[in-house]
């Protein structure tokens, strides 16, 4: 990396605003926290006398766990509110919130809200840095880089690779971000699923849509199952989950198409038997549980370079 | 209440298609009333004392301008606007008359709400016409009462906010408005197409995660309202038209001989859905921002006369409901205060003359609604606005007059205003001396 190259970001809110030197600074970054999470005593001093406030206006399990912990071994204070407990279920505007944990002086907010630019909405309205950890339909950043660091390990490259991803593209914040990602680093994105949950125009992000699972996962290096929902909002997408599964499951049969060191993604929770197998979700080519580990290291990652860190 | 003031607008540029007018004059006013158009050479008329004296060197005279698309908000929702407040934006954009929807709450579905309004609007800037609901209470069921209504001084009827999503509601409303001659405005959405839709499907909808609208849920119901009103003989007046099929299906209609007439707004031919960007819920409407193409389309439909109106559809909304997520956010923008420079745009880059634009902002609506204005006939109510075609300003928050602030053209720069607004021969608007 040039000398020149500085980290400029005040706020992670996806990565259509990320260039490739900031992901490849952050993968750099991510890979050399990773070692921390191995050691017997998991923490650094990086981020002593910092706070750190998660607010999750979505319930997760896995992303809010693995900022907390990212934050606790940079040794920041952190602090978790959640739309059970916050003040908007009393009726206050999301502004409010957010300029009423600014005043309390927070070092970087981390945010889950199930509006689309609810993290750009706060972003311009406080001080304070914002990540985002999943904006509606709209990015998921951390976890599209998580993915593009899982790869890079397992791969050693993410340029000229086979990305092929599988299911609800258009209610899945993980696609946009994992297309965008993807194809900022040169990996060919295919996409297929049901041809109601492909967005007509989602080739502008860079993906290539095949009308078959089959034309998508041939000769990839990476499949990404996405987690799958029958219908929302009143709006009927799939007929059956058995349907779903017979026709767009990810199972030992269509992974034998895929190169024959493909490995298999998921964002997580994993809806076993629809959108993937149990058998391929334990096997050999399963990288899930190691997408979880590289979570952490990720975060970790991003709460340092925007404070500042270099 | 004071006597009105005679006035004599001096050496403007007297613009008025219906009387086939376009030359440089002088106009007075006198107990209300246009007394006289003269020019130079022309013998000047008896003028009364306290004549007040405008010189109008390079200004337009042209009708009073006519909205048949503005949201007032009263009764029911006056956070946002009030007769007042909304005609008072009216008139500071040269308007001299505005149709309100009936969207408010109670809705205007009634004799007794449309009288409400119209005793409300007596002292307003600007002459107020209510248009009355096609449904009670906007509930796509029955129909409401359009003969006491129109009685009660409606002009037309919509469930405008909502389609008539009932086929056969639609076909009885437009059969059922020929007793009582009352033009029926269509709002043409298939609700089932757009719903919980937060901006146009496409790039950036795509790109942004928002849920799409797409130009389909326009264009089947502007279908179906065609094939109505050609199948019932019966007019229909087609609100806030917005696609490129939307414009070839109404071009096609007229050329047939259908009874049908259609509005745009400014923003459909000033913005595209990139406006929306970063979650700026002050470019959300419905129907929403397209795409350069449609922008494209609705201009050539406005300089080809496809597009009969231009209209606002100004819908107030406070920062309660525009500050927001952008997917919670309401949808509607203001526009009575931004219309005369935007569309002046179109006049300044060729697409429309002068009397192009006197048609679309004044005559035409004017005839579609069957009220008076749209000319500046000897004798008729002067009804007048004057135009600055020059003027160029940065629209700053604080200068809006409506009590809402939400327009995407705040921080734009623009040309073209109202200067002067008479509303049957009193002055509701004077930026002469700013």
């Amino acid at each position: 990396m040039s000398s020149e190259y500085l980290f400029a970001h005040k706020h992670i809110l996806g990565l259509d605003h990320l260039s490739v030197p900031d992901i490849e600074h952050i993968l750099n970054t991510a890979e050399s926290f990773k070692e921390i999470s191995g050691r017997s005593i998991k923490k650094v001093p990086v981020l002593r006398g910092k706070t750190v406030v998660t607010v999750f206006f979505e319930p997760s399990t896995r992303t809010r766990l693995s900022f907390d912990i990212a934050a606790k071994r940079m040794s920041a204070d952190t602090f978790s509110i959640s739309a059970s407990t916050s003040s908007t279920t009393k009726g206050e505007t999301l502004a409010d919130t957010a300029k009423n944990i600014e005043a309390m002086k927070p070092d970087i907010i981390i945010m889950r809200h199930p509006s689309s630019g609810a993290s750009n909405y706060l972003a311009n309205r406080i001080s304070t840095s914002v990540i985002n950890a999943g904006d509606g339909t709209h990015e998921h950043p951390s976890q599209g880089l998580l993915d593009l660091m899982t790869v890079k390990e397992h791969k050693g490259k993410i340029k000229g690779l086979k990305v092929a991803i599988i299911g609800d593209i258009s209610h899945s914040r993980v696609a946009h971000s994992d297309i965008i990602g993807f194809s900022k680093m040169g990996a060919n994105v295919f996409v297929s699923g049901p041809a109601t949950l492909i967005p007509k125009k989602i080739a502008h992000l860079g993906a290539t849509v095949c009308r078959t699972i089959e034309e998508a996962v041939k000769n990839a290096d990476v499949i990404v199952p996405l987690r799958i929902q029958k219908e929302r909002q009143n709006d009927p997408l799939i007929p059956s989950f058995r349907e779903y599964a017979s026709f767009f499951g990810i199972n030992r049969q269509i992974l034998q198409i895929a190169k024959p060191d493909a490995i298999v993604m998921h964002p997580g929770p994993i809806n076993r038997g629809v959108e993937l197998e149990p058998d391929v979700a334990d096997s050999f080519q399963s990288v899930i549980l190691g997408q979880v580990t590289n979570g952490v290291a990720i975060r970790m990652a991003l709460m340092y370079l925007v404070i500042g860190g270099a | 209440m004071t006597r009105l003031q005679a006035i004599l607008l001096e050496n403007g540029r007297i613009i008025d298609p219906v009387n086939r007018v376009d030359k440089k004059a002088s106009l007075l006013v006198e107990k209300g009333k246009i007394k006289a158009i003269f020019t130079r050479r022309q013998k000047t008329p008896p003028l009364p004392k306290n004549l007040l004296s405008i010189d109008l060197q390079g200004k337009w005279i042209v009708p009073g301008l006519i909205d048949m698309h503005v949201h007032l908000r009263e009764p029911g929702e006056e956070h946002k606007e009030t007769i007042e407040t909304g005609t008072r934006a009216a008139a500071a954009g040269g308007f001299t008359a505005v149709a309100c929807m009936p969207n408010t709450n109670p809705v205007n579905d009634c004799q007794s709400v449309t009288r409400l309004i119209l005793e409300k609007a007596e002292k307003a800037s600007a002459r107020v016409y209510p248009v009355g609901a096609i449904s009670k209470g906007l509930q796509g069921e029955s129909l409401a009462e359009f003969g006491e209504m129109k009685k009660a001084g409606a002009v037309a009827v919509t469930d405008d906010g909502k389609p008539v999503a009932d086929s056969q509601l639609m076909r009885r409303a437009l059969e059922y408005s020929s007793n009582h001659n009352i033009m029926v405005i269509s709002h043409s959405e298939d609700f089932s197409l757009s719903r919980n839709g937060a901006m146009n499907e496409g790039v950036v909808s795509t790109r942004m995660g928002l849920r799409g609208i797409p130009n389909l849920a326009e264009e089947v119901m502007v279908y179906r309202d065609l094939a109505l009103a050609e199948f019932t003989d019966c007019p229909i007046h087609l609100a806030h038209i917005s696609t490129q099929e939307s414009i070839r299906l109404i071009r096609f209609a007229k050329q047939k001989g259908s009874p049908v007439t259609a509005e745009t707004a400014p923003h459909y031919f000033s913005l595209t859905e990139e406006a929306v960007k970063d979650y700026d819920t002050n470019a959300k409407m419905n129907p929403p921002l397209r795409t350069q193409k449609d922008l494209e389309a609705v201009i050539k439909a406005i300089s080809d006369g496809t597009i009969d109106v231009i209209a606002t559809d100004h819908a107030p909304h406070s920062v309660l409901e525009k500050d927001i997520e952008f997917d919670q956010a309401a949808n509607g923008i203001i526009g009575l205060e931004t219309s005369v420079p935007l569309t002046l745009a179109l006049f300044r880059k060729g697409y429309i003359d002068e009397a192009r634009l006197v048609e679309l902002l004044s005559a035409n609506p004017a005839k579609i609604l069957g009220v008076k204005g749209g000319s500046l006939s000897i004798g008729s109510d002067a009804d007048i606005a004057v135009i600055d075609p020059e003027y160029r300003f940065v629209l700053h928050e604080k200068d809006i007059i409506s009590k809402s602030k939400n327009s995407p053209f705040i921080g734009a720069q623009l040309q073209g205003r109202a200067l002067l607004t008479i509303c049957a021969g009193r002055i509701t608007h004077n930026a002469l001396s700013a």
